[in-house]
């Protein structure tokens, strides 16, 4: 009876049949090409593990080999390049998330392309960012900051112009029918709205810089990872093992604080 | 009189309660701000922000990015394509292999998050040690960064591909064990208590109480991390593990302006492509994680 009445759960008509069974096909061949493309010979690979067994063996224990200052100041400047990158994204993302709502400019074309020039910012990995910044400023800190900021003003403006998008119209009309200028319009009717989501927001960011200013030495624009990338190259694997777990700590820490404080800021 | 006084006693409570809340509101706004301002120029100092630099290198980025601008002209259009492309066939297979990675890297990593993230879960895990152990494996898995792990697996494996793949399998697993095992957790409980009442194993309530009700988020979830892992995947060649990374690490520091935009514009228009699919498959499923998709 059950059959009668669902005779498609039963037996599934050709054409569909054939559909999935092609599809079936066309993701084996995919996955089929990426593991020839990707998987290494078979002496390689156990080479590698025994490789990769010496290299734990020699991680213990993790010790700073009287580097502990150095190492500390590259982790300071890891996260001062989280913050001061963060910052700086934030605060230019302040005016272009306005511009990029369509609520406050409302010109198809010109909200058109904001968006897209938000989407190129962000759709660039930040260490790619850095090896452009490291070749056009220098080393150092400095192409690290402005690494973290570029693609995260592209972010954080996208989710504060659609945040600004969402806003509760009253407000604003509220604001409008007392006479209130353009400004006065962002200012008293939408900034009040979204600035706990913008705060929010940046906090989350700054965790997640965090971690990205990790690695962003290992192309020279300052922070830690530099020297971890340093101690790779010389076979020093107590201390890079050290520098790793340096680098859990800091990051759980700043991860647990910008929670408490990001939970404050969304529930007063 | 005394329904006065009474109201006044009430009027004076009031605006004491209101002035030591001000003076509390003020008290955080300052600590906040002077703490914020601490940080600003202890960052300053530590980051070696220097406003002279800043200005001075201001000029230099623009004129960098200037320089990386094709030089297409009116007359000859496709030629100067051509020549700007000049090696788009080595950088099409590169991409190719840069896409094949994060396919490989997130399968991988999408089956070790799958396989524990029942035990990851706090009101399915069996017991408490494998929760513990589930937990805090994921936990390293995804807060050491997925470079760090391709430098480790360069060294061991030598350079290619595969250094990688497993970078990229072993933070995914990390990262995606986390958002499987939350999904796992806000599973209805009514089906397992179904399930548990007839009697079946662990295994058994997992597989036919929990997996068909958060199937749609894991996989929505894997599909986000693809994407993400598709940025991470063209950034792993710089140190040595595969795909177009390593080529555009070669021309910035060959200073082979044309080259270094026409790959950052092949790797923008492949990552888009990608997400637009994704994007169509994952509306086929459904749409979770919003804050993960961002990233």
């Amino acid at each position: 009876m059950i059959r009668a009445a669902h005779p498609r759960v039963f037996a599934r008509p050709l054409g569909e049949r054939l559909r999935r069974a092609t599809l079936l096909a066309l993701a084996g061949l995919v996955l089929a090409i990426a593991l020839w493309r990707v998987l290494p010979d078979w002496e390689a690979f156990v080479s590698g593990l025994g490789k990769l067994g010496f290299l734990v063996r020699f991680m213990i224990p993790p010790t700073h080999g009287g580097h502990l200052p150095q190492l500390l100041e590259g982790l300071a400047e890891t996260l001062a390049m989280a913050f001061l990158g963060t910052l700086l994204a934030a605060t230019v993302a302040v005016p272009l998330g306005f511009l990029g709502a369509r609520n406050v400019v409302p010109v198809g074309l010109f909200h058109f392309g904001i968006r897209r020039l938000f989407d190129g910012l962000r759709g660039i990995d930040s260490l790619i960012w850095a090896i452009v910044f490291v070749a056009a400023v220098g080393m150092g800190p400095f192409a690290g900051i402005l690494a973290i900021a570029v693609p995260d003003a592209g972010t954080l403006a996208k989710l504060f112009a659609e945040a600004i998008e969402n806003v509760e119209k009253r407000q604003l009309e509220g604001v409008e029918a007392a006479g209130g200028t353009p400004v006065e319009r962002a200012r008293f009717g939408i900034l009040p709205q979204v600035l706990p989501i913008m705060l929010a927001n940046v906090l989350y960011f700054f965790e997640s810089n965090t971690r990205s200013a990790t690695i962003l030495g290992v192309v020279g624009a300052g922070g830690i990872g530099l020297q971890l990338a340093e101690r790779i190259r010389l076979d020093d694997w107590q201390e890079v093992a050290f520098i790793i777990l340096l680098i859990l700590l800091t990051v759980s820490v700043i991860d647990w604080a910008s929670g408490r404080l990001r939970r404050r800021i969304i529930l007063p | 009189m005394a329904g006065v006084s009474a109201g006044d006693a009430a009027v004076a409570r009031f605006e004491a309660r209101y002035r030591a809340e001000a003076r509390r509101k003020a008290l955080i706004t300052a600590v906040g701000t002077s703490l914020f301002l601490a940080a600003f120029v202890a960052s300053a100092i530590v980051g070696e922000i220097d406003p002279a630099r800043f200005v001075a290198g201001l000029p230099n980025i623009i004129d960098y990015v200037a320089r990386t601008l094709p030089p297409l002209s009116r007359d000859t259009p496709l030629a100067d394509l051509g020549e700007w492309f000049w090696a788009i066939d080595v950088w099409l297979l590169l991409l190719a292999d840069t896409v094949l990675m994060a396919i490989v890297g997130t399968l991988a990593g999408a089956g070790g998050a799958f396989l524990f993230c029942f035990h990851a879960a706090q009101n399915l895990a069996p017991n408490g040690w494998s929760f513990f152990i589930a937990r805090r494996s994921f936990e390293i898995a995804r807060t050491v960064p997925e470079l760090v792990f391709a430098l480790i697996f360069v060294y061991a494996f030598g350079p290619g591909p595969f250094a990688g793949v497993l970078a990229i399998a072993i933070h995914s697993a990390g990262a995606l064990g986390k958002l499987f095992a939350e999904a796992n957790e806000n599973a209805d409980p009514r089906p397992i208590e179904a399930l548990a009442a007839a009697g079946a194993t662990w295994s058994e309530t997992m597989r036919f109480a929990v997996l068909p009700q958060t199937l749609p988020d894991l996989l929505s979830y894997g599909l986000l991390r693809f994407e993400i892992n598709v940025r991470a995947a063209s950034v792993l060649g710089i140190v040595g593990a595969g795909g177009i990374g390593e080529e555009l690490y070669l021309v910035v520091r060959r200073f082979l302006y044309a080259d270094i935009s026409a790959i950052v514009l092949l790797i923008l228009l492949t990552v888009a492509i990608i997400d637009l699919v994704c994007e169509r498959l994952r509306k086929g499923l459904i749409a979770p994680g919003e804050r993960a998709a961002t990233r």
